[in-house]
């Protein structure tokens, strides 16, 4: 089979977005095109996934150009899971801006955009080069900018200009680096550059280099001293929109931190993941505090991000196969599961008109399935087994344990009875106690709606379920996944090894 | 030849950096283009400035200039110009709503002061 199907996750969203802005904006059309072309790209997304681990690594060479002079597109396991992973949460939060989107943004272009979103994310996941993963950065912020401020309400004006400096401000530090290391290195191929980095060994420039990409892909991902532009700008938008960027959009940089610290800058200088030890530990306490501060049932769930992130980037400085099989495990779960709470606060605020906690009381009487479906949520985020955030965290805190970090292991631990604690409080606030919150009367939300409403829920809640029971096969892949990371050889002897492609 | 483009650089970063700090919207959309500038300074020197014949395959003179750098800024360029013109359009439609450019009273949540 051929390598040529890896283009397919960008090129679809594409060509769908550009029909979806050139055809009459009606809704329903834009609605079903855009269901067919991400389920069609969630099914591709899949037999890539079938492909690689088939077939091992595979590389496109877009346009034929021989590998460390064109632009590569790589497929690795990592890579194709978090793509097909983007389609299925992309879908879920489809299916749930059909049924809530105001008519008027769906009208100026909500749908060509999501789209273009996608295509961003997928093109940062799958691209091997390090210039081309700015442009897939770029690409999926400028749709991101226009999706958060999109109806123009004076909070989604305010916040989405501070949005939009500080990612321009990390993408500009990004080009720096870039520039530092072609400088340095001559080369933008990601498989290139790791073994020319490996060749001029403890270059300086290299290392301040890679201590400015973090910080790129720190303001990306929101870690600890870089996360304050996020707990305000993710509540403006729209319900669906939060919960997609809530869900996704902070894993494209860990993601990009996982790919250059694994491929470029994977030896152990006794310094780096010392820091990053430290930045998962704090970024678990900052983002947990901020939780305990809020009374709103979407700025907890904000908060929480950041103390997610801290368990992947612990994954990463540990550093170890089982270690980054948990962040990539994690990772996986945390987009599946933070969209299903973001579309959960997304019901209740449908049904309440509100999302601060203390305005609202007593769904479960009126709600049941509602509440049963949140409360599953909940306890995955926590990491209660058998659900998928237990095996999450529950190999991290192994992988620690193994490697004598117990400082980390035991912050994780606490974080973890934390945000049990927060799942806690949101249940017990909204769901529990008698009905205070102004009931559906005025909120015209039917019983059917509501059912439909659920569904795309239910569907992220299944798949959460799912990952959990099937851990014997999802934590084998993910294990066979970070051992591919931790051989650099491997995906360097995929791109430059066999020249040029079939 | 070098030295003065970073100098360049370093004086465009500089300002970018102290126009970012203001609390004025147009003065950030400014220091922000400027930082851009910079770094498109930057690119262009991480190719080496020097004379050179056209890398094209064949006869050329030893001396090759490097034409990465040039693609990469443009690419660079045309980035940085859509995402201007959208900071523009969204500054110019914060002033619409807020009737301020003044950051410091662009900030807070309805129920928190």
């Amino acid at each position: 089979m051929s390598p040529n199907g890896l283009a397919l996750p960008v090129v679809l969203p594409m060509l769908t977005g550009i029909a979806l802005i050139l055809l009459p904006r009606r809704a329903e059309w834009q609605r079903r095109i855009s269901a067919v072309s991400t389920a069609v790209g969630f099914l591709i997304a899949v037999a890539l996934i079938r492909q690689v681990r088939a077939e091992g690594i595979q590389v496109l060479y877009v346009g034929d150009f021989p590998a460390p002079f064109g632009i590569v597109f790589v497929g690795d396991l990592l890579s194709t899971l978090l793509v097909a992973l983007n389609m299925l949460v992309a879908a879920a939060v489809l299916w749930y801006a059909f049924l809530t989107m105001d008519p008027e943004r769906e009208r100026f272009f909500f749908y060509p955009l999501f789209q273009f979103l996608l295509m961003g994310i997928n093109g940062a996941f799958l691209t091997g080069d390090i210039f081309n993963l700015f442009v897939w950065f770029e690409v999926l912020l400028i749709a991101s900018y226009i999706l958060l401020t999109l109806g123009g309400e004076p909070y989604q004006l305010q916040e989405g200009f501070k949005y939009v400096m500080i990612n321009m401000l990390a993408s500009t530090l990004f080009l720096v680096s870039v520039s530092v290391l072609y400088g340095t290195l001559g080369t933008l191929n990601m498989a290139d550059m790791a073994v020319k980095i490996a060749e001029v060994k403890d270059s300086p420039v290299v290392a301040i280099a890679s201590v400015l990409l973090l910080i790129v892909f720190g303001i990306k991902a929101a870690i600890f001293p870089l996360y304050f532009w996020l707990p305000r700008s993710y509540v403006a938008p729209p319900g669906a929109v939060t919960a997609f960027f809530g869900g996704v959009m902070t894993k494209v940089g860990v993601y990009a931190m996982v790919r250059v610290y694994t491929l470029l800058f994977g030896v152990d200088d006794g310094f780096t993941y010392t820091l990053l030890v430290w930045i998962a530990g704090l970024s678990m306490v900052v983002g947990i505090l901020g939780t305990l501060a809020q009374m709103d049932f979407k700025r907890i769930l904000t908060w929480h991000i950041i103390s997610q992130i801290g368990y992947m980037v612990m994954g990463l400085a540990i550093f170890t196969p089982l270690a980054l099989a948990g962040a990539i495990y994690y990772v996986a779960h945390i987009m599946v599961v933070k969209t299903a709470l973001f579309l959960a606060s997304g019901v209740t605020e449908k049904l309440t008109g509100t999302t601060n906690l203390k305005k609202m009381s007593g769904l479960l009487t009126t709600h049941p399935a509602l509440g049963a479906l949140f409360f599953v949520g909940g306890l995955s985020l926590a990491g209660v087994p058998p659900l998928s955030g237990f095996f999450g965290k529950f190999t991290l805190i192994q992988a620690g344990l193994a490697e004598g970090r117990y400082g980390i292991v035991a912050t994780a631990v606490g974080v973890s009875l934390f945000t049990l604690f927060s799942m806690i409080k949101i249940f017990r606030t909204s769901f529990w106690g008698e009905v205070r919150h102004k009931a559906a009367a005025d909120r015209a939300v039917d019983l059917r709606t509501y059912g439909a409403l659920l569904g795309p829920l239910a569907l992220l809640v299944a798949v959460s379920v799912g990952m959990g029971l099937g851990a014997q096969f999802t934590v084998g892949y993910v294990l066979e996944s970070a051992h591919q990371l931790l051989q650099p050889s491997l995906y360097i002897q995929a791109v430059l090894g066999s020249g040029l492609g079939s | 030849m070098e030295l003065a483009a970073i100098i360049a650089i370093g004086v465009l970063f500089g300002s970018g950096i102290y126009l970012l700090l203001k609390p004025r919207l147009l003065r950030v959309v400014f220091g922000s283009a400027l930082i851009s500038h910079a770094v498109n300074l930057l690119l262009l020197t991480s190719g080496r400035l020097k004379r050179g014949g056209a890398p094209l395959v064949g006869d050329v003179p030893a001396p090759v200039t490097d034409p990465l750098p040039q693609a990469l800024i443009l690419t660079a360029i045309v980035i940085g110009l859509g995402t201007t013109a959208l900071i523009l359009v969204l500054a110019y439609r914060i002033y619409q709503e807020k009737g301020t450019d003044d950051l410091r009273q662009l900030r807070g949540l309805e129920d928190e002061s």
